[in-house]
């Protein structure tokens, strides 16, 4: 029960403090989850995105119920998505019932602004983290270049290069180890 | 019954939504063309409030769209319904995952996955910062590009760096302030 209870807890922080979508939780989920609770590492977080990009659902749910049920089973897997969820459920409604125009509030624009910036720094920190992880070789620079310069320039969806990325690891693997 | 329908507008969104938060707009757009809940203007301020509020900008989506529909009850029908197919496919997925873990093939997989994600978190994260950091506007020219740069974001973000580097502090710490620094120097302006 208290296992339950800190993942309930700990996700409702994570989701309770990440502005800005899924990529944006990564250096929260580095913090809360790798550093803090050890309840996975480094590299199963980044397995867990690759997965929660090519499955339905929003990604950050998809994490969530990875790591609850990674740690305690099925109800680790609701009380970690309970947990991510809830504190968006509490400051929609707010917002929804009292304050429509919150958006276009000057001071939220301001406010948002410095955010993002500081969203932006933490997001490449993290990067550098996955970098460590992710790219072990050459072949492993080329597709992280590929991906980012293809994620920018086409407009097509990640779905798109996390399958081919699959396929060039186990085709380059074929290769290398029919050598 | 408008609860259940809530529930299972939003399971499908959530069962066909590939990729993450935005890619439940085009099921928002086809909602607000199929049912009176709300009209396709309001999925754009949707759009503006989840991303100026925390949590993952789906899931703001349905509790959103659910509480403008039907109050509570409503959003909290949305929001389980946009949740429940993850939940569960992802317990599938976990499972096969486990026992197939230590296999050549996976292992290979995974060792072509990682660097892509890396690719794929680097450039959300530029696409979002890129904006605040240069601001253009009409065609795009050296001069343009440089009399865009925003010098107060430039600031922030290389103190940011050099602050996140050195003392590894909770991320929130930096969040909260930077929006103090936005409000007080109007970063907008």
């Amino acid at each position: 029960m208290k296992e339950l209870l800190d993942l309930f807890l700990t996700f409702a922080r994570v989701g309770g403090l990440t502005f800005g979508g899924g990529y944006a939780m990564l250096p929260m989920l580095q913090k809360e989850v790798v550093e803090k609770r050890h309840w996975a590492t480094e590299e199963e977080i980044m397995d867990y995105y690759a997965i929660g990009q090519c499955t339905p659902g929003i990604i950050a749910v998809n994490t969530a119920t990875f790591i609850g049920y990674k740690t305690r089973g099925v109800l680790g897997a609701i009380a970690a998505t309970a947990g991510m969820v809830f504190p968006s459920l509490v400051i929609i409604m707010v917002i929804a019932a009292f304050l429509r125009n919150f958006a276009e509030l000057e001071i939220v624009k301001n406010a948002f602004a410095g955010i993002r910036i500081c969203v932006g720094v933490l997001v490449l920190n993290a990067v550098q983290k996955l970098w460590k992880g992710g790219v072990v070789d050459r072949a492993t620079l080329v597709i992280c270049i590929v991906v980012f310069a293809g994620m920018l320039i086409l407009d097509v969806s990640p779905v798109v290069f996390v399958i081919g990325a699959g396929l060039a690891g186990w085709l380059l693997k074929k290769a290398g180890g029919a050598r | 019954m408008l609860y259940l329908r809530l529930f299972y507008e939003f399971f499908k969104a959530g069962l066909f939504a590939v990729g993450g938060g935005l890619a439940t707009l085009p099921f928002l757009y086809d909602m607000a063309e199929k049912t009176s809940w709300f009209t396709s203007d309001m999925v754009m301020d949707m759009i503006a409030i989840s991303e100026s509020t925390p949590g993952p900008i789906g899931i703001n989506m349905a509790t959103y769209a659910g509480f403008t529909t039907a109050g509570v009850l409503g959003s909290i029908c949305a929001t389980v319904g946009l949740v429940f197919p993850s939940v569960v496919i992802i317990i599938m997925v976990y499972k096969i995952l486990e026992k197939f873990k230590g296999s050549q093939l996976v292992q290979s997989v995974f060792y072509g996955l990682r660097p892509a994600v890396t690719g794929l978190i680097a450039a959300a994260g530029f696409s979002a910062v890129y904006p605040c950091i240069v601001r253009l506007s009409g065609t795009i020219t050296p001069a343009a590009i440089l009399s865009g740069i925003q010098w107060k974001a430039v600031l922030l973000f290389a103190v940011l760096y050099f602050l996140i580097k050195k003392y590894k502090k909770h991320p929130i710490v930096y969040i909260a302030a930077s929006a103090a620094i936005g409000i007080l120097f109007q970063f907008t302006a």
